[in-house]
């Protein structure tokens, strides 16, 4: 008699069989691994997304043996760490394969999503993958913003003081918003314990669904490629897309080599560079957190440095709001706009491959803005680097802002029926 | 595959390139030596005897410093615990931080991590730049850390360092060397912030100091990150598991992808 779903692929006799009787495995082994088919002339842009999930199961693994020494109280934290370097065994390779993996995540996420906007893939049907995404990198912020106060040093301390700050600027509910979230009238070891806890369960639960459901959307509508041509347009005899090759064995063997790649920068990194030259550990980190001794300048680390400078340059008050609140709502907004992207390039092309020169332009002048951001970020205000800051802010908001225009506006040229 | 190599250093190395907020002074510059076990022994030998009794190491072991100095843990327990400390103990002393903080302004801090946080050369100049001066309680100021709340302990091995006049090179806006073009020599000025040592006040002459602050600062480099020898032994074979991890991978993606057209 059979047993189970009939309608399904399964293995023909085994142990495997077993379980196919059970549970989809062969089916879901053939949808995501050796019939989900993805375009042949990927780039190396596209090895970013499998790096991300590469950090993320770092950042996992390093973060469960972490947690097994760390203790997360205003007494103990920063002591738990140095004893986590020093005393515990292998323990400081552990602290630096996981601070040096947060800003490794921000470094494959921020190039992965450049890919996203070079290559069109936001565009239909893929508009919930990037949403998904969005939310991650939403996500992702937050897991490294809780996750930067534990150490408790000088920098933890007062960059979440900053930061948090910021919510204080929201008028009428600011300050007792801020005070609520802190739990404490100050930042304190109440701070420090749900910070802890957001950033070991909360956070990582809200990203690990996210993830599962930014591939599982991928999956379902397919990879999209350089060409930005829907490869299941043209498919064989057998249904297999003729632009296409099985992921397994094929683009998995292909992301290895990238793989490869990058745990070599990465062990150049953790076992010769660790502190990343002051910006993956910042110095005044050696120091406790001490709340009556505030650092000469404060600067968050730099992941985040592109949105604070955009809080910086807004110096001015504007209809009626102050400069700090109005600053709060630019950086918002900085963030919020990526999420509108798909429905912002109108253009009837993907690829920058294909666009018009307006739109490579603009995409140019974004990366210059946002990087320039980054570095402004990092180094004290004066008064001349502001106006590059406001200059820049104008500039990034431009290139969303713009972008139904120039993409309409510009001619495209014709995309191939097969990818290239 | 070149492409992506570039790209990961492209990636990489802008980081390394920027140095964080520079100092008010010109600091000189020493190139600490992990490996150099006796001089990480005097100077521990230095910190035990001049530092620890104020500033604590809390983080560092004796027992950890005695392995990774390749000392036995009897002598440096006879030699350089001068409490009814155990080997196995933390570096640390009796000083009440309350009390302290009376006597100098504020509790003198811990060291394990100073050379993390201000860099060794800081530490090398910061201890070699006290000067008379009798407007501070303890009767010295320090260039690098102007108003420090702390007394010049190695007074007795430097001798009495003051600020004199004296001539001294010529720099221009640029920071280098003015040349007078007609007869190729540096040009010098005056200047009355040159730290002069009064002759015999002092165990030591300037050679000797400078040597046992260098193994003073290299003990503390050590002490900010013990593992920094481990680091570089394993990463090297890291690195090159890598590589050739990174090479069959390569081969095998050459061979899966050669009937794909």
């Amino acid at each position: 008699m059979a047993v189970g779903n009939p309608n399904r692929p399964k293995a023909d006799s085994g142990i495997i069989r077993w379980i196919d009787d059970r549970f989809p495995l062969t089916q879901m082994w053939q949808d995501h691994m050796s019939k989900y088919y993805a375009a042949k002339n990927f780039n190396v842009w596209y090895v970013f997304g499998v790096l991300s999930l590469l950090v993320l199961v770092n950042q996992i693994l390093t973060g469960v043996w972490l947690t097994m020494s760390y203790e997360p109280s205003a007494e103990g934290a920063f002591a738990s760490v140095e004893y986590i370097m020093r005393d515990v065994e292998m323990g400081w390779i552990i602290r630096y394969m996981h601070s040096s993996g947060a800003s490794a995540f921000f470094i494959v996420v921020y190039l992965h999503m450049f890919r996203g906007l070079m290559y069109g893939s936001y565009q239909k049907p893929r508009e919930l993958i990037w949403l998904f995404g969005m939310a991650i990198y939403l996500a992702l912020m937050a897991e490294g913003f809780f996750g930067y106060l534990l150490p408790w040093g000088q920098m933890s301390y007062w960059g979440a003081q900053v930061i948090l700050s910021l919510a204080g600027a929201i008028p009428v509910v600011g300050e007792d918003l801020v005070q609520w979230v802190r739990g404490d009238f100050l930042i304190s070891g109440i701070t420090l314990n749900r910070f802890f806890s957001l950033h070991v369960i909360a956070l990582p639960i809200v990203i690990l669904a996210l993830v599962v459901l930014h591939i599982l959307a991928l999956h379902d509508v397919g990879s999209s490629n350089p060409d930005g041509i829907e490869i299941d347009q043209n498919k064989d005899e057998n249904g297999v897309p003729v632009d296409g090759v099985a992921f397994w064995p094929y683009h998995v063997i292909k992301d290895l080599v990238a793989v490869g790649v990058f745990l070599t920068v990465f062990c150049l990194v953790i076992f010769f560079f660790p502190e990343g030259g002051g910006y993956f550990i910042e110095k005044p980190n050696y120091e406790p957190a001490n709340s009556l001794k505030t650092p000469e300048h404060i600067a968050p680390v730099w992941y985040f440095t592109p949105y604070y400078s955009m809080l910086r340059a807004i110096t001015f008050p504007l209809f009626g709001l102050d400069a700090k609140f109005l600053g709060v709502i630019t950086m918002g907004a900085a963030i919020a706009i990526l999420f509108v992207m798909p429905w912002l390039d109108r253009s009837p092309v993907k690829s920058m491959r294909y666009k018009g020169w307006l739109s490579r332009v603009w995409l140019a002048i974004f990366v210059v803005s946002f990087v320039i951001l980054g570095y402004l970020g990092t180094v004290a205000a004066t008064e001349g680097r502001t106006q590059v800051a406001q200059l820049c802010t104008a500039l990034y908001f431009a290139y969303f802002l713009l972008m139904p225009f120039y993409t309409r506006m510009e001619a495209t040229k014709p995309v191939p029926a097969r990818v290239v | 595959m070149k492409k992506l190599i570039l790209l990961s250093l492209m990636l990489i190395m802008p980081a390394f390139a920027v140095a964080s907020a520079g100092p008010k002074v010109a600091l000189d510059h020493i190139q600490t030596d992990a490996a150099d076990k006796a001089s990480l022994q005097r100077g521990m030998k230095t910190y035990v005897n001049y530092c620890l009794g104020c500033h604590t190491a809390q983080y560092q072991r004796y027992i950890r410093a005695a392995e990774d100095l390749h000392m036995p843990a009897e002598l440096v327990a006879e030699h350089l615990i001068f409490s009814d400390q155990k080997v196995g103990e933390q570096m640390t002393n009796a000083m009440d931080s309350k009390l302290a903080a009376d006597w100098f302004g504020a509790p003198p801090p811990d060291l394990t991590n100073e050379v993390n946080l201000r860099g060794a050369d800081w530490v090398y100049t910061y201890l070699r730049s006290f000067y008379v001066d009798d407007s501070r309680p303890y009767g010295v100021n320090n260039v690098v850390f102007p108003s420090v709340g702390m007394p010049n302990v190695l007074l007795e091995l430097q001798g009495v360092q003051s600020k004199a006049c004296a001539q001294v090179p010529k720099y221009d806006e640029h920071g280098s060397a003015v040349i007078d073009s007609l007869t190729g020599k540096a040009l010098t000025v005056e200047s009355c912030e040159v730290l002069t040592v009064a002759e015999g006040t002092g165990s030591m002459n300037q050679a000797q100091f400078d040597a046992a602050v260098y193994d003073l600062t290299n003990f503390m480099s050590y002490m900010a990150k013990p593992y920094k020898s481990d680091s570089q032994r394993i990463g090297m074979w890291a690195i090159l598991f890598c590589l050739l991890m990174t090479l069959v991978f390569y081969f095998l993606k050459k061979e899966f992808w050669r009937d794909v057209h």
